[in-house]
């Protein structure tokens, strides 16, 4: 299982970010709680539109399983569930914490956005 | 001949001038109002439509049978309106500017258009003036292609006189680009002169000539004077404030029916404008050199 979160840094003591679409750094680990990948999202942060939809097709196509982050707007959830992507949010704190929140404790998965889209 | 009002700051009066100055050309006239979002010249002139049509953007529609996941339409866009994510093409059809490239480039003819209503576009008569005006669909984000199609009224041997929004971004460009004169209302305040100039700037960048008509001039600083005297700018009219004009605006009534006085103003405004964009050439000034 693939496990991606949205982060201000690059490394796992980064503080979240909690925005999904223009986090400027969207960090991926296994079940182990070990980074495996770090993505880039800056052409995300400043995009006009649809910085949520890019999100998560990059996940998509990098067969992320669940996402942890803190707001998700509707079109990124739309994206995220035909992807097949289990959306944890209201996450908030050290990336490392909120894993290790998540691999012991489990995280209720959203069931629809907790974000206004943009305008 | 084609003069757009734009004004940059919102309520110096674009809707007052380019109503009184289509009504004071009268049958040589053609008003057509540009502010889809707020359309406001109907009214002051009270127009008869006879003719109202539907604009619509062509969104994509994606036919799951033949699509085979490729992603070329997801490339393509440049606004994420349509991708491929997991097993399903995903469309945004609010996201969709129309351009029409997923469509082209499917290599499996998977998608077909499916149009997205953005507004009507109103045809018409004020009086002896021919009125055009868009309305955006409530809910819609996009005025640039409605005000495209309010432009392709443009009937060439009239002078279409184009009532333009508040602002200098997107759809104050989409009415102003490819006319020949824009006429910037601005009133001489420090909220009038810091949004004239960031008009002044938008507009310079399309290359149009414009002049400044300073409403309700007599209050306020002399700033604007300044400004224009400075930076190369026509003043082409001041309008004092008059109670009077505001009284009659205040119950729909056009500045010139109000004060019938104004009408050669405007006829004036009309010809300086002639002469600021006339581009024959200088008659010869006696010097060989």
């Amino acid at each position: 299982m693939k496990i991606a979160i949205t982060a201000n840094g690059k490394t796992l003591d980064s503080p979240m970010d909690p925005r999904f679409g223009r986090a400027p750094f969207i960090l991926v680990v296994n079940t182990e709680g070990e980074l495996l990948e770090v993505i880039d999202n800056m052409t995300n942060v400043n995009a006009m539109r649809g910085a949520g939809i890019q999100a998560a097709k990059s996940l998509a196509d990098r067969g992320v399983n669940v996402l942890l982050t803190g707001h998700c707007g509707p079109n990124a959830f739309t994206a995220l569930q035909a992807a097949g992507i289990k959306v944890g949010s209201d996450q908030s704190g050290l990336v490392k914490d909120v894993i290790q929140k998540f691999l012991k404790d489990g995280v209720g998965f959203a069931d629809k956005p907790n974000a206004e889209a943009h305008w | 001949m084609q003069i757009a009002v734009a004004s940059g700051k919102g309520g110096t009066g674009k809707t007052t001038i380019a109503t009184s100055l289509a009504a004071s050309l009268g049958n040589r006239a053609q008003i057509l109002d540009c502010d889809v979002e707020e359309p406001n010249c109907h009214v002051l002139m009270a127009p008869d439509i006879y003719e109202s049509s539907a604009v619509t953007l062509p969104t994509p529609l994606v036919d799951p049978e033949k699509c085979n996941l490729c992603g070329k339409c997801g490339e393509v866009c440049n606004f994420s309106a349509i991708l491929v994510i997991g097993k399903t093409t995903l469309t945004f059809p609010e996201l969709c500017h129309g351009c029409g490239g997923c469509i082209l480039l499917c290599p499996e003819k998977a998608i077909s258009e499916a149009p997205r209503e953005l507004g009507v576009v109103e045809t018409g008569n004020a009086g002896e003036v021919d009125f055009v005006q868009g309305r955006i669909r409530i809910g819609e984000a996009m005025a640039p292609p409605l005000i495209k199609e309010v432009k392709k009224r443009i009937t060439r041997d009239k002078i279409a006189i184009l009532d333009a929004p508040p602002g200098a971004s997107c759809p104050v460009i989409n009415t102003v680009k490819g006319t020949d004169f824009v006429i910037l209302v601005t009133e001489p305040t420090p909220f009038g002169l810091h949004d004239l100039r960031i008009a002044v700037e938008a507009i310079r960048q399309l290359g149009v000539p414009m002049g400044v008509v300073l409403n309700r001039s007599d209050i306020g600083d002399r700033e604007v004077h300044k400004y224009c005297a400075d930076s190369g700018i026509h003043l082409l009219a001041e309008i004092p404030f008059d109670r009077k004009i505001a009284e009659g605006y205040s119950r729909g009534n056009m500045l010139i029916r109000t004060n019938p006085g104004y009408t050669q103003k405007f006829l004036e405004i009309f010809e300086s404008i002639k002469r600021l964009t006339d581009k024959s050439p200088e008659p010869p000034t006696g010097s060989e050199s």
